[in-house]
């Protein structure tokens, strides 16, 4: 939602980044403040989870320029975990398996790690289980889930639940969802996205990356941005994302170029 | 691989130190005067002398075993010492008496020994290069009817239970190494346990080797009669030298009737440099005879050190219904090679077997299990279960597995289950996505992968291997 005295909480300009040497985001320009949901869309290719990655900080890619400020300090100075703990959150595309790590203390070492940071309380193992089994409800998830390694042998479904109760468990202040869409029947996306909304709140802001409209009926964005080789081409309101569905993505480029070439 | 997985996995080795003090070493080489000279410095019985000829005889005979995955230059059996000990002033009486120096040693390496054996509640034999030194809580076990002494005092004080055990685990002439220790050995650990006894508390050697160029040749001896049960304890270090030292032990474990023994070992040995230079070669035999019905051995054990494995610690199943049990966790770093994995023979009806063997191999390491199931045409009803599950950390290293089943019995039923990972930047990346380090990660990582073994470790040990893991892997000194 949008609240007209909120305060920005990312700033993204004129960032370029290369993967191998090969220039993936060719300047991206994107404001997001505090209240807000925003989708970015676009086809494969266009740069959409590179975005996610680089914003996250994963050392396969190289800012060669540009700028991000998180809150206001330099995001790119920061070191992948500081980020995290700084509160930005990364729902990926393709979660981690990581076998024999029980997800119950994977998920406690980060949110403990969370709240040290913050100065906050830790919980032990006992307080924590009743914690996250109250989150676990919001995303009908099996406390089963708890005792086995993480992601490991999980459905495509049950990954995405779990990185929507990671982000319920740290509550960060901008959580970038690289298409948690794909992969989900319609009642996982059901329940993912019921998830979501109920984390949304006005003190933190959500960027949707996704290829189609349909999870935007679940999770209304107050900005729809178009990827497009490397660069926002368009940025509209909901509709636009509508006009997508109908239309596909090829009229956006054409009126792109003839606004460029005029 | 990245910079940061490289940093975390090149650590520095902590007990890399020597220790300043007065040794009595024999002069370098091997032959039948240095094997006498032992024996008089030991004032041994001649029948012990007459065991190390008869080992020295058969080694002469044999060669160096050239099947194991390992590649290093050939030994030079004459340039070694086989025998350095720290200087004493008087025959020791108590641990006080021991030379501060040593003490200091140890206190160094974390060793509980003294008021900190007390608190530990852990009996403690230490041998330095080649002689016991000390050993804790004699006394108080003593009173149960446990004997927990060198092995040379035991010789003196208990020769006729000696004589009937030592060998008949580990023949004099069962492989090139055994025979070699057979004949040169100089201490080591001696372990009765009578009928009926569970020992009270965890038994404990500290194996340290401190001497450039002698070799260490350790031999253990445990006795469990009908019904007993004692769990035991094993560590090592040695100082960083340029050179390699040699370090052949041999382990021989009985188990009568209903008996019951553990034996674990955290093995951190030196392992050379990071360009391979140095460290120890570590060439042990080590084998438990389930003699008894519803006997019991198991051998956990977690090797990070030595330039060199060859180590197979072994069960002989020969009472019925008994139980033999392999838990390893070998980590291999810079240009370590490790071959190692156990042999279960079952000989007797119904026996069981477990083995669980993780590898983790980082750097240029190579890292190889090798495990012998045989089911006997006796063994009817035999079962075995083994896991072999490799990780590996970066892409220079090596991990290979070679499991060897002979089944000779159509009623036994035996499992083999294997598996390979990695460690990848995206497994890092996720986990510092949740704000969690890279050190912690690969901690976690590790410690999960290894979890089935670290759950057999007595909790003090089981404290120490994590720990020594994190040491070797991550860049946070423990």
């Amino acid at each position: 939602m949008i609240y007209h005295d909120s305060k920005v909480l990312l700033e993204v300009r004129g960032l370029r980044a290369t993967v191998n040497g090969i220039e993936i985001l060719k300047g991206i320009d994107l404001t997001v403040r505090s209240g807000e949901v925003h989708a970015i869309m676009g086809t494969n290719g266009s740069g959409k989870s590179t975005l996610a990655k680089v914003l996250a900080g994963h050392d396969a890619y190289e800012v060669t320029g540009g700028s991000v400020l998180f809150q206001g300090s330099n995001l790119l100075d920061l070191a992948p975990e500081e980020r995290a703990r700084a509160g930005v959150f990364l729902a990926f595309q393709y979660p981690i398996e990581i076998p024999g790590v029980a997800n119950s203390h994977f998920l406690r070492l980060a949110y403990n790690t969370l709240q040290a940071q913050r100065g906050e309380e830790e919980l032990d193992p006992l307080e924590f289980e009743d914690f996250v089994r109250e989150k676990m409800k919001l995303l009908e998830m099996n406390p089963d889930f708890l005792d086995r390694g993480v992601n490991e042998g999980f459905s495509g479904g049950e990954k995405k639940r779990n990185e929507i109760l990671q982000m319920a468990l740290l509550e960060p202040r901008l959580a970038i969802l690289d298409e948690t869409d794909s992969g989900l029947d319609i009642d996982a996306l059901r329940i993912v996205t019921k998830g979501v909304n109920q984390l949304a709140s006005q003190d933190n802001a959500i960027v949707l990356v996704t290829h189609y409209q349909r999870m935007l009926n679940y999770i209304e964005p107050d900005f729809v941005h178009v990827m497009r080789a490397g660069r926002i081409i368009k940025t509209g309101g909901k509709e636009l994302a509508l006009d997508l569905e109908m239309r596909g993505y090829d009229w956006v480029g054409v009126e792109h170029r003839a606004a460029v070439e005029a | 691989m990245s910079a940061v997985l490289q940093n975390l996995v090149n650590q520095p080795y902590k007990h890399g130190f020597v220790t300043e003090i007065e040794s009595d070493v024999a002069p370098k080489g091997l032959n039948e005067d240095i094997i006498r000279l032992i024996s008089t410095k030991k004032n041994e019985p001649e029948w012990l002398l007459d065991f190390r000829l008869k080992a020295y005889e058969q080694w002469l005979k044999m060669e160096e075993p050239k099947w194991p995955n390992v590649r290093y230059p050939a030994i030079d059996f004459q340039a070694i010492s086989y025998y350095a000990a720290p200087k004493p002033k008087q025959k020791l009486n108590s641990m006080d008496e021991v030379d501060p120096e040593l003490l200091r040693t140890f206190e160094k390496l974390g060793v509980p020994m003294h008021e900190r054996a007390a608190l530990a509640g852990v009996a403690v034999d230490v041998i330095f290069d080649s002689v016991s030194v000390a050993t804790t809580y004699k006394q108080k076990l003593a009173e149960v009817g446990i004997i927990f002494c060198s092995i040379s005092e035991a010789v003196h004080a208990h020769p006729a239970l000696v004589k009937q055990y030592l060998g008949t685990v580990v023949p004099v002439g069962d492989n090139y190494y055994a025979a070699l220790n057979s004949a040169v050995f100089t201490d080591g650990t001696f372990c009765f346990i009578p009928k009926g006894v569970q020992c009270p508390m965890d038994l404990s050697t500290y194996f340290r080797i401190n001497t450039e160029e002698s070799g260490q040749f350790e031999r253990t001896l445990i006795i469990a009669e009908e019904g007993a049960s004692v769990s035991y304890l094993e560590g090592c270090t040695a100082p960083k030298f340029d050179t390699n030292q040699l370090h052949a032990a041999v382990v021989e474990l009985v188990a009568l009737d209903n008996a019951d023994i553990k034996y674990s070992t955290v093995q951190n040995w030196y392992a050379g440099d990071e360009n391979g230079l140095g460290g120890i070669y570590n060439f042990v035999t080590k084998r438990g005879l389930a003699k008894g019905t519803n006997s019991r051995i198991s051998w956990t054990q977690v090797e990070t050190g030595s330039a060199i494995t060859w180590k197979y610690p072994s069960c002989v199943l020969q009472g019925e219904n008994s139980v033999g049990e392999f838990y390893s966790v070998a980590v291999t770093n810079n240009y370590q090679q490790a071959d190692t994995g156990t042999k279960m023979v079952h000989i007797g009806k119904n026996t069981r077997s477990t083995i669980v063997s993780k590898g983790i191999s980082a750097g240029h390491s190579n890292n190889s299990y090798r495990g012998l199931v045989r089911i006997a045409p006796t063994a009817a009803g035999a079962r075995n279960y083994s896991q072999c599950d490799s990780m590996l950390i970066g892409d220079k290293c090596g991990a290979h597995t070679f499991p060897y089943i002979q089944v000779r019995n159509n009623s036994a039923k035996v499992e083999h289950e294997a598996s390979t990972s990695k460690i990848g930047e995206d497994q890092l990346f996720y986990f510092a996505q949740r704000g969690i380090g890279n050190e912690e990660a690969v901690s976690m990582i590790i410690n999960g992968f290894c979890k089935d073994v670290f759950q057999q470790l007595p909790m003090e040990f089981a404290v120490e291997a994590t720990k020594l893991l994190g040491f070797k892997l991550e860049g946070s000194v423990g």
